[in-house]
């Protein structure tokens, strides 16, 4: 640039305040604020949870911070991303799989086969795709490696051909169900309907022990911290504006010469990356990974959370998903059927009527005590968007 | 950017056709380096079509070059690399984010992903100069979708600035603006037209006498004149596409004086 | 050979039903970007009103005959109710809409389990389409089957018509097409729209009375197949029928012949693969309006 308008065009028309940052959002507060955030969480998770919860509570806790690692990643995917994904079970699944399966052959010791093998009695010796599961060096990447292939692979595809929204969303909801029948029908193979049951150690720890239960409970703790720590340096570099501009435009980014299927591609093979991570420690947590826990139904269960709680928030994913699967647990034991018209209701009100989840309820409670102090002008008379509607505050 | 090349852009017998209908029938025109060039014609002239050709919307036949670039064949983001850079008829900032924001992405089209895997800090520099020369420095927190109509155009022409475009091609940028909004605009383009080229297309008859230093006029995919505003209003052809019939200088809606 | 046409033919007539569920989606998608997952429990609706039917009509011949009109009008009814109740106020939202209605379709799963039970029931058919029809070179085509392709293409044959003929089929076109300046033409949209939606799940009513020809009845049935449908929508693009009739059948022949030749699981994966591949080529499905748009 080597000159300024002598009249710029703002002067006319825009008597604009120098300060336009609300209250308590300078950068040094937040990033206080984020750490007191992690602190906290990590006092409840490892602190709180474990003194106050019984072992059967805890273990059900442990399974429902594997469902919130899921809905971090649909959080980036599908609330950063626009890409609603009705197919993570499948990343969860492979991640599982890859899992059970090591874990089984540990079971099974050295040259041993897994005890289904032997039951449907049809195979001599172990398939050549089970034998490099073996290896804990190839079977803890593969965990997470092997979604984030699979999803490479489908996401550059479609991506490139701009397929998108609704067609994205269906094929990636075929895609689960083409792979739980696969599953289902290679049951010499898979343990079919079944699944991967009765997994008993965990690299040399006996998971029937309430204290590797709790160590496992730990490690998965520890993951979703991390997980949301990498999830929000990701939300807010630059990449993270990218990918929402790239939601919200994705043709004009293509004009300011980016290719937005590449930011796309990465997005999808992250929240891929984070289900197959989360379905590796599902099967230590809860013994058993099955069709039935990564087919469409659970698939589309996955991504109720991430609406319940505020699709493209950092904590809202987490929240809604460990609440949802919380009521599922204590509903629908005692009347299963009144769970489901609930999980159906819930699917009604949140989406059509509170799109932003309760994360936009808490939003607005915050800047309702912002407004307490003297709102900076432009900020409070125009309001803020956010989740696609403008919210304007109290006055 | 003094140093940057200025280049012009040269189209030659540029078709497109949409299932049978040519909506672009063959279009040549030379745009030298640092013109301001107003493309105006009746609805349907393939004005919008044109400018998606040469940015790699619509599939073209024929040949555009910018500086030693051929452009059509190429992907839109290649061509958008090359230094195109275009603005919508329905303003397309990034509502969701900030107008810093906005112009930070814009910039960055060749940042390497170890750079956006990093937060931004402070402003960079080119996104620093284009808040003051689109005059939104005061806003630069704000989201986009909180501006004015008038200020979503500023920002676009500032996100072509910071994304080094230099050729700007410009779909109705004052369409719905005030007066004093029109005025400024123009300002804008002049400032800027200093190191690039920019192409308008543009209904507003005041703001292209105004403003435009040379006007190419389309109608039914061809082009029908060429040449200064005076050229162009002089010519009968014009008078009779705008008007059906010709008709003397006085009444042509590009004949009368401002 | 007798093998391989056998497959083939219920290959075909697989795709007819497909093209019976899909032919509403496409119509409601085409028309108002709706993507409605509770369409798969109007076809149970159809279905178990085919079975209610049974219960007091005897005579197994006579109750389709009745079910076929009465499926179309309960089925199409609870598409109107959806509309007016939910869609209606998610038009601008596709993807919104998707999960809406999955969740209308989970509550409808469960109204179903309560009113029928969980297990799947049976419904007669009538003896005239439980035999063969023989064929020269001792090929044989199962009544029933044929009975199923009649009825698929007498719907699109109707569709059509209508759409071409009929003042609200014009109307209808004119909306997909171009939903502002019908709107403005004077052509009352939400009327148009609910009308669409009655059709489109009527049809999906008819499939389910197709479906108690082939197998048993549950509250579940249409889950699997609402998804083989809106894959039929997506590669047969939006906005033509003649999209929809030629992918229906060729996935029905496509699932049909992958299973003979692999295994039903195989054959799945195969149909996926074969989906994406053509996506690749055509990724905005095979007939498609074009219009010149930023999207």
């Amino acid at each position: 640039m080597t000159a300024v308008t002598p009249a710029p065009p703002g002067t006319a028309v825009d008597p604009a305040p120098a300060g336009v940052l609300p209250p308590g959002r300078s950068p040094g507060r937040s990033r206080l604020r984020t750490a007191a955030g992690f602190a906290f969480g990590a006092a409840l998770l490892f602190a709180v949870a474990p003194l106050v919860l019984s072992d059967f509570r805890l273990a059900l806790l442990a399974k429902y911070l594997c469902v919130a690692m899921v809905a971090v990643g649909i959080g980036i995917a599908w609330g950063r991303g626009g890409m609603l994904t009705l197919g993570q079970g499948v990343f969860f699944g492979l991640g599982g799989y890859a899992m059970a399966m090591h874990l089984k052959l540990a079971d099974a010791g050295p040259g041993g086969m897994p005890d289904f093998m032997q039951l449907y009695g049809q195979l001599d010796e172990l398939p050549l795709w089970w034998r490099p599961f073996a290896s804990p060096w190839f079977a803890l990447p593969a965990t997470v490696l092997l979604p984030m292939a699979v999803a490479f692979g489908l996401g550059s595809l479609v991506f490139r051909r701009r397929v998108r929204g609704a067609y994205f969303a269906i094929l990636s909801q075929a895609l689960a169900a083409a792979m739980v029948i696969l599953l289902i029908g290679q049951q010499g193979t898979t343990g079919g309907t079944n699944g991967l049951t009765d997994i008993k150690g965990f690299f040399g720890y006996d998971l029937d022990d309430p204290v590797n239960q709790r160590m496992v409970y730990f490690i998965i703790a520890g993951t979703l911290l991390a997980l949301l720590a990498l999830t929000r340096q990701l939300i807010h570099s630059r990449y993270g504006e990218l990918l929402v501009a790239v939601r919200d435009g994705e043709e004009r980014v293509r004009f300011l010469g980016y290719d937005p299927a590449t930011v796309k591609l990465v997005a999808y093979v992250v929240a891929a990356g984070m289900a197959g991570l989360a379905g590796a420690l599902f099967v230590p947590a809860v013994g058993i990974i099955s069709p039935a826990l990564i087919g469409i139904v659970p698939s589309i269960e996955f991504v109720i959370g991430v609406a319940v709680g505020g699709r493209a928030t950092l904590l809202g994913p987490v929240l809604g998903a460990v609440a949802v699967a919380w009521a599922r647990t204590a509903l629908s034991e005692r009347f299963p059927g009144t769970w489901t018209y609930l999980q159906g209701l819930l699917f009604v009100v949140v989406v059509a009527f509170l799109p932003g989840g309760l994360a936009s309820l808490w939003a607005l409670a915050r800047r309702r005590d912002d407004g307490a102090e003297p709102a900076p002008r432009g900020w409070s008379v125009l309001g803020r968007r956010r989740a696609g509607r403008t919210e304007v505050p109290a006055a | 950017m003094s140093d940057e090349r200025l280049d012009g852009l040269s189209v030659r017998d540029v078709r497109v056709s949409f299932d049978g209908f040519t909506a672009v029938d063959g279009v040549s025109l030379e745009v030298p380096a640092g013109d301001i060039r107003f493309l105006i014609g009746p609805n349907g002239a393939g004005k919008t079509t044109l400018v998606d050709a040469i940015t790699g919307l619509v599939r073209a036949t024929g040949s555009v070059r910018f500086g030693d670039e051929e452009l059509l064949g190429r992907a839109v983001h290649r061509i958008s690399r090359l230094g195109i850079g275009r603005t919508f008829q329905t303003s397309s900032v990034f509502e969701e984010l900030s107008v810093l924001q906005n112009l930070d992405i814009a910039a960055g089209a060749r940042r390497g992903w170890a750079t956006l895997a990093r937060r931004r800090r402070g402003i960079p520099d080119e996104v620093a100069a284009a808040l003051e020369t689109i005059g939104l420095a005061g806003r630069a927190e704000h989201l986009a979708g909180t501006l004015a109509h008038g200020q979503k155009q500023w920002l676009e022409i500032g996100m072509l600035l910071v994304q080094d475009a230099r050729l700007l091609l410009l779909d109705e940028p004052v369409a719905g603006m005030s007066h004093e909004e029109r005025d400024a605009t123009g300002a804008l383009l002049e400032t800027v037209s200093r190191d690039r080229t920019v192409v308008v297309i543009e209904h507003d008859m005041d703001f292209l006498r105004r403003f435009a230093r040379s006007v190419t006029v389309l109608h039914a995919g061809r082009v029908l004149s060429e040449g200064t505003v005076a050229q162009v209003q002089a010519d009968p052809r014009v008078q009779e596409v705008y008007l059906g019939h010709p008709v003397d200088a006085g009444s042509a809606p590009t004949g009368r004086e401002a | 050979m007798t093998v391989l046409f056998g497959q083939l033919f219920t290959g075909i007539s697989i795709g007819a039903v497909l093209l019976l569920i899909a032919l509403g989606l496409a119509l409601t998608f085409g028309q108002m970007n709706v993507i409605n997952m509770a369409h798969g429990e109007f076809i149970m609706a159809g279905a178990y009103t085919t079975y209610v039917l049974q219960q007091s009509i005897t005579g197994a011949g006579l109750s389709l005959v009745v079910a076929l009109p009465v499926a179309f009008v309960v089925a199409g009814a609870m598409g109107v109710l959806l509309e007016i109740l939910l869609i209606r106020r998610l038009y601008a939202r596709p993807l919104d809409t998707l999960l809406v209605t999955w969740g209308v379709s989970l509550m409808l799963q469960q109204l179903a389990r309560d009113i029928f039970g969980s297990p799947n029931v049976q419904t007669r058919a009538p003896e005239i389409l439980t035999g063969n029809v023989a064929l020269p070179g001792g090929l044989t085509i199962a009544n029933n089957r044929l009975f199923i392709l009649a009825l698929a293409l007498a719907a699109v044959a109707a569709l059509t018509l209508a759409l071409r003929l009929t003042p609200l089929g014009r109307r209808i076109r004119a909306v997909v097409q171009n939903r502002d300046l019908a709107a403005v033409s004077g052509i009352a949209t939400s009327r148009v729209d609910r009308t669409t939606f009655f059709v489109g799940s009527g049809l999906a009513g008819l499939a389910g009375v197709a479906l108690t020809l082939l197998g048993p009845i549950g509250p579940t049935m249409g889950t699997n197949l609402i998804i083989d449908a809106f894959l039929v929508v997506v590669v047969g693009g939006i906005g033509q029928l003649k999209g929809s009739v030629i992918v229906a059948f060729a996935l029905g022949v496509l699932q049909a012949t992958g299973e003979y030749l692999t295994t039903l699981s195989v054959a799945k994966v195969i149909v996926f693969v074969a989906i994406v591949a053509f996506l690749q080529w055509r990724p905005q499905g095979l007939f498609t309006l074009r219009t010149r748009s930023l999207a």
